[in-house]
């Protein structure tokens, strides 16, 4: 094929492509600065543009909280993974004890049951101990990640153990050689494990739409789908209300979207 | 320096201990505790007074054989990979071939950058944007329909629409992590193995066939079986597209996921959702190694 003809074949199918991609968060954000008398006059820009939806959503229900809320839930979760996940991923790669392998695939083994076998008991439990719509039972199932320990396992082992007795003979303690060496080596890996982790709860719906009893209590994700559940057909309010918890997010990739990225393909590639 | 009563490796042994003394409490009792728990519920007749919880044996699990939801929702779900999956794959290796052969840097990362942000993006807002989007009246999707001359659609709650509706919608979402591991796999083959075949007289559709899919074969395998680990988990996009009309008209759009949720917290029967919950992790378990064994195939070069 001519080489040029190709070129503009490629760059055609892949503009179509973005166009579908884009189009959704466009078509959001000129809903959004609609009233509603012309959410169904069939113009696609909004003639008389209004922050009004804005205000609305804002002011009028707990947004600002339950964007709160998942902030907590999602910055708590991630601080806890990456301190865990690393220090059982290095104990896992540079320790040497009895019993090392079978608490390796008892770990690993935890990845295969669904998340849907486990919120049952989890909710059980959360009633016995008056844990149901709290912050400690919306967040204590995800504080270690088993994908995460695995992860931080295969960096840890790549790391050379001259350098951590280097450490030893500095001194330091077994934690203090963990902490202190070994940690601030696997940055990259605790950067994609970090913002997938906050993603992740960022993102999670069904444990907290099952544990959560409150509006005060509602993270995004839960707040937002029952909001617009009783909005009805009020779609430029519920738009709203997408467009602000998307447009954070959207921004923060944007921002960091080649650590991102290469985050996707170190865990897809090594994980 | 004063000498430890300790030999080297007991110390090594207590330090690793002490290191994984919460995690291992946790694993146990969140993780592999809880488990075993759902097998246990799902022999009992469930009442929030734990002396009167009956012990019912297996007829939970003779239940689930009669129960037509079950199978509507078992149905469904593996309506929902079997399409989701291919669909996804294809389309992934598709913009990720186009994007190995944009030359210019800056601008693929642009488009990656793009394709990726849906992946993202909350689930429960992209479901509400979609489902304003796909409505009947005022749905854009059915103004650009009508614009070309075709029928306007009830997507959502048509019956034979809804399910691949909500499939299309996940695809969109999930596309861009697809895209992302394939351009990586595709940039991970050197250039030489293409060089060599073409200087043998290779032709672009041998060199796809014999060189690009062969050594995309470790990521295929990956994105298939974390693909069809989440397509058979599905919850959150299917609750929030028809939000008042969980599960879809009659029922199309009905997951096992989703069942699970309205069996549990809708109607309380917990030890009957639990014995769902085990079935699900059965069929999961199951598909995996399948795939794994199928999929995976050495390839050296």
């Amino acid at each position: 094929m001519n080489k040029r003809l190709s070129s503009f074949f490629v760059y055609t199918l892949l503009t179509l492509g973005a166009l579908a991609m884009v189009f959704p968060f466009v078509w959001m954000v000129l809903t959004s600065l609609k009233s509603f008398q012309e959410l169904f006059d069939l113009r696609w820009l909004p003639q008389e543009p209004t922050l009004e939806n804005y205000r609305e959503v804002l002011f009028g229900t707990q947004f600002p909280r339950w964007f709160l809320n998942s902030l907590v839930v999602a910055g708590v979760t991630t601080v806890s993974v990456l301190f865990f996940d690393s220090l059982v991923g290095y104990t896992l790669a540079k320790l040497r004890f009895p019993g090392k392998n079978l608490i390796f695939v008892l770990i690993l083994a935890t990845l295969m049951v669904p998340t849907e076998m486990l919120i049952i008991p989890w909710y059980v439990m959360s009633v016995d101990y008056g844990w149901v719509n709290t912050f400690w039972g919306i967040l204590f199932p995800g504080l270690i990640s088993a994908f995460g320990v695995f992860l931080m396992r295969q960096f840890f082992e790549s790391l050379p153990s001259d350098l951590l007795d280097a450490g030893r003979i500095d001194g330091l303690s077994e934690f203090g050689v963990f902490w202190r060496v070994a940690f601030p080596l696997v940055r990259p890996a605790l950067a994609a494990l970090g913002i997938f982790t906050f993603l992740g709860n960022w993102n999670a719906f069904l444990w907290p739409l099952v544990i959560i009893q409150t509006p005060e209590m509602r993270t995004l994700p839960v707040g937002v789908a029952l909001f617009s559940g009783e909005a009805g057909t009020a779609w430029h309010l519920i738009m709203a209300a997408s467009s602000l918890a998307v447009i954070p997010v959207l921004i923060v990739f944007f921002i960091f979207q080649r650590q991102i990225i290469e985050g996707v393909v170190l865990t897809g590639v090594k994980g | 320096m004063k000498r430890s009563r300790l030999s080297l490796a007991t110390r090594e042994a207590l330090w690793a201990y002490a290191f994984l003394l919460i995690p291992l409490a946790f694993f146990l009792f969140i993780r592999i505790w809880p488990a075993f728990q759902a097998l246990w519920l799902s022999l009992y007749d469930w009442n929030a007074d734990p002396a009167k919880r009956a012990f019912v044996g297996l007829e939970h699990y003779a239940q689930m054989a009669q129960d037509p939801l079950i199978a509507r929702s078992l149905r469904n779900t593996l309506l929902y990979t079997l399409i989701g999956v291919p669909a996804q794959l294809v389309l992934g290796l598709g913009i990720a071939l186009l994007l190995n052969a944009v030359t210019r840097e800056r601008l693929r990362d642009v488009f990656r950058a793009i394709y990726f942000a849906p992946y993202v993006t909350p689930a429960v807002a992209v479901a509400w944007v979609f489902s304003w989007m796909l409505s009947a009246n005022f749905g854009v999707v059915n103004e650009m329909l009508r614009a070309v001359g075709l029928p306007a659609q009830d997507f959502l709650r048509n019956p034979s629409l809804a399910l691949p509706t909500v499939t299309a919608v996940v695809v969109w979402q999930n596309l861009g992590f697809q895209v992302v591991l394939f351009l990586a796999g595709l940039q991970n083959i050197p250039r030489d193995y293409y060089e060599a075949a073409r200087i043998d007289g290779a032709d672009g559709r041998q060199l796809f066939r014999h060189i690009t899919l062969p050594l995309l074969n470790p990521v295929m395998v990956f994105s298939a079986v974390i693909g069809t680990i989440a397509f058979l988990q599905l919850f959150t996009q299917v609750v929030n597209l028809s939000f008042t009309d969980q599960g879809g008209p009659l029922h199309s759009t009905l997951t096992v996921a989703l069942y699970i949720y309205q069996v549990a917290f809708g109607r309380f029967d917990l030890g009957y959702a639990a014995a769902i919950t085990v079935l699900l992790f059965a069929i999961i378990l199951l598909i995996t190694l399948v795939q794994l064994r199928l999929l995976s195939r050495r390839v050296e070069y």
